[in-house]
């Protein structure tokens, strides 16, 4: 967009379309919901934390779900969980957005056979936007995750959105 | 320090018939089995007792011996009838410096041990482990209910070798 | 902050209402997802349930269906903090039932990577107990050493959280070359860090407020729990596994096992449960320093059976973790799968006294306490 390397001393105008700057505005901070699953929570933690710092993105943690943009499911999901996941889904505001952090959340993982009490992917109970494969994925792998979702609100239309329910796997 | 053995001659001494059997044979820690309708009031024994003073339960392990006659269903399915569940205990003693293991078996159909959360508090969650994964009824229980299943879980007991999973939870698809 | 009598909140002439407080499993400060049912009257805590579960993945089922070398990566995702510990624990739990005897170099190796897991799982309990408080900077200073940590792990085995490296019998990979010296580096950049975080966060007067005399944990109702660990030594009892019940290579090594003195407040608080890390820390480094000058030559794959099929049969091992006594019960029936694996997770065990030391106390300490105790939710739940 280029918008912060010009000078505003003069009170100059800048034209844009509404949907680019709508999803400019959306895609620069996505507040996402602070919490943790399992084990991958742990290298979101430490994306989040010095080294690789997720907060140049304009991602910080946000403890309520009613002030959030994106909730990244980071780890494995299990049947008592995903009751309550659903509910933090439903408790976000439009637009809103999900990261699948890790092969627990997008199949179930190395759990996907015997798993009594593990969801066999996250999908089934909320929309996924971006899968982020690995277990667990190195903290560039959700990154990049986040870039692919940058990517995806950049190219958003206000009058159809792009994103649709189910991606991939159906309930 | 005692041996497990010394320690069973004392046990067999005070308690008779409820101790059933020292096995040092096959296995590569030796245990006693012991009746599990008597097992809290040795338990407290072996915590009270000056010479033994095991003040510390490190592990109460719930175990399906399958070992009674295995049913399959013309779908392959398996379902054990008759046969035991054993409930193995890890003691020791932070003063004396010595462990032990105890081991109690109940009939698969009906269950029945005592809880020990009498001599040792920390026995609490752990029973109530044994509980939900093998169904396991433990009597005098201060709170006997499922703790890592979810509380409405109604398919069996997750750990049973006979175990089958149910199709749906909630509306949630439970196979892959 | 004091202990209150509940018996008193009740005589006051001042009315209150008892009330259910639900926190979690959605909370920036349960370490996981784990749910607590406060009961409070006013601001102070009469009773606490917790309730655990929602990470159970079912790691005891998963063992009777997979063969005994494709439990080792399970293992790892139990205590995700403590991978290394977990294989270690379990290794020598096979270990032990098939009477292997490993290459000396091999747990040489093993004792560094269990201490550099020890430094960075505390690392990881110290510096969210910081967040947890209040204070982020230590957060950000603990997880800039724990990089370092993970990129010795890295270049060892290729993994940064789940390593799949300490296999039975053996290891899956020789140290790297460069991992001697890069450690020497880690340690003599990392004992000025430790200072800092004293004065950061040990010494801070905000801190010390927070947690001294707070959550105050008896010695006679810890061993009664069966609390292990760093809680139990924070509580004034000195024991510790590699010592009281040595394994591995640890008696060829000369280290403190330090135990909590009531220093800021009584023995056995948060503060105590707290500083008894720091200083587990500074330990840890010198087992290490130790072991990496001593280190012998050798092959680290020699010992590692073909076909892992141990006789008929039980065993219970137990190695310290970083949160305290982890043990495996293995039953073994003579074939490809062990019959039962039961995990005695050190953190199940120190959740159940947890209500026992917030009574009294009021909702915010609630906070404090469970950043003490340190738990691991998927070790819980397993």
């Amino acid at each position: 967009m280029g918008l912060l390397d010009q000078e505003f001393t003069e009170g100059n105008i800048v034209i844009a379309k509404t949907e680019d700057l709508f999803n400019w505005a959306r895609l620069s901070s996505l507040w996402q919901v602070g919490f943790g699953l399992a084990c991958c929570a742990i290298e979101m933690m430490a994306t989040s934390a010095s080294h690789y710092d997720f907060d140049r993105f304009g991602v910080i943690p946000r403890p309520s779900p009613r002030q959030s943009d994106v909730i990244i499911i980071s780890g494995t999901v299990t049947f008592k969980m995903a009751i309550r996941i659903k509910r933090l889904y439903e408790q976000m505001p439009d637009p809103k957005y999900v990261i699948s952090m890790g092969s627990c959340s997008n199949c179930g993982g190395p759990y996907w056979e015997h798993g009594y009490h593990v969801l066999k992917g996250v999908d089934r109970v909320i929309p996924v936007d971006v899968y982020v494969p690995g277990c667990p994925p190195r903290p560039e792998a959700l990154l990049e995750g986040l870039l692919k979702l940058q990517e995806k609100i950049r190219n958003e239309s206000i009058v159809k959105p792009i994103r649709s329910g189910f991606v991939g796997k159906s309930a | 320090m005692k041996t497990a053995e010394e320690i069973f001659n004392q046990l067999k001494e005070k308690f008779g018939s409820s101790i059933i059997e020292l096995k040092t044979d096959k296995p590569v820690e030796p245990f006693i089995v012991v009746h599990p309708l008597e097992i809290d009031k040795i338990c407290l024994f072996l915590r009270d007792d000056k010479e033994l003073l095991f003040d510390s339960l490190m592990n109460l392990s719930g175990v399906d011996d399958a070992n009674g006659t295995k049913v399959k269903d013309d779908k392959g399915l398996e379902t054990i009838n008759g046969g035991t569940l054993s409930v193995y205990y890890h003691l020791e003693s932070t003063k004396l410096r010595h462990k032990l293991t105890l081991k109690t078996s109940a009939d698969r159909e009906k269950p029945e041990v005592v809880t020990v959360t009498e001599s040792w508090k920390g026995a609490d969650w752990h029973e109530r482990e044994a509980y939900d994964m093998y169904g396991i009824i433990f009597l005098n229980h201060p709170d006997l209910r499922r703790i890592l299943m979810p509380y409405d879980w109604e398919y069996g007991f997750p750990l049973r070798k006979d175990y089958k999973n149910p199709e749906f939870y909630q509306g949630m698809k439970v196979p892959y | 902050m004091t202990q209150y009598s509940i018996q008193n909140t009740k005589d006051s002439k001042l009315k209150t209402e008892e009330m259910v407080l639900n926190m979690g499993p959605q909370h920036p400060s349960t370490h996981g997802v784990l749910r607590l049912e406060l009961q409070i009257d006013g601001e102070i805590i009469i009773d606490v349930v917790p309730h655990i579960g929602y990470l159970h993945r079912c790691f005891e089922k998963h063992c009777e269906a997979m063969t005994y070398p494709q439990i080792i990566p399970y293992t790892d995702r139990m205590d995700y903090l403590a991978s290394m510990y977990n294989e270690f624990g379990y290794a020598l739990a096979m270990e032990r039932l098939m009477k292997i005897e490993v290459p000396e170099r091999v747990e040489y190796i093993r004792v560094i990577m269990g201490e550099l897991q020890r430094i960075a799982s505390h690392l990881v309990a110290l510096g969210t107990y910081g967040a947890d408080i209040g204070a982020f900077t230590p957060f950000l200073f603990c997880f800039r050493d724990r990089e370092r940590i993970l990129h010795l792990f890295e270049i060892t085995c290729g993994a940064r959280l789940l390593y799949n490296y300490i296999w039975i019998g053996g290891l899956s990979h020789d140290l790297h070359p460069d991992f001697i010296r890069l450690t020497k580096e880690f340690i003599k950049d990392f004992r000025p860090n430790v200072k800092e975080l004293n004065e950061l966060l040990s010494y801070n007067r905000i801190f010390i407020e927070r947690t001294a005399n707070v959550g105050i944990l008896p010695i006679e109702t810890a061993i009664n729990y069966g609390v292990t660990g760093p809680n139990l030594r924070a509580s004034g009892l000195k024991w510790d596994l590699r010592r009281d019940d040595p394994y591995s290579a640890y008696h060829k090594f000369d280290y403190e096992i330090p135990v909590g003195s009531g220093e800021k407040g009584k023995t056995g608080d948060c503060w105590d449960r707290y500083y008894v890390r720091v200083l587990e820390m500074e330990e840890s480094l010198k087992i290490i320093e130790q072991a990496i000058d001593t280190i012998p030559d050798g092959d680290v794959s020699s010992a590692i059976p073909k076909r892992v099929k141990p006789p008929e049969g039980q065993i219970y091992t137990r190695v310290e973790n970083p949160r305290g006594e982890l043990g495996y019960f293995i039953i073994s029936d003579g074939s490809l799968n062990p019959a039962r694996v039961k995990v005695r997770a050190p953190s199940f065990v120190t959740m159940q006294v947890f209500p026992e030391l917030c009574k009294g106390f009021m909702v915010a300490d609630v906070v404090a306490i469970l950043g003490s105790v340190d738990i691991v939710l998927g070790e819980i739940d397993r």
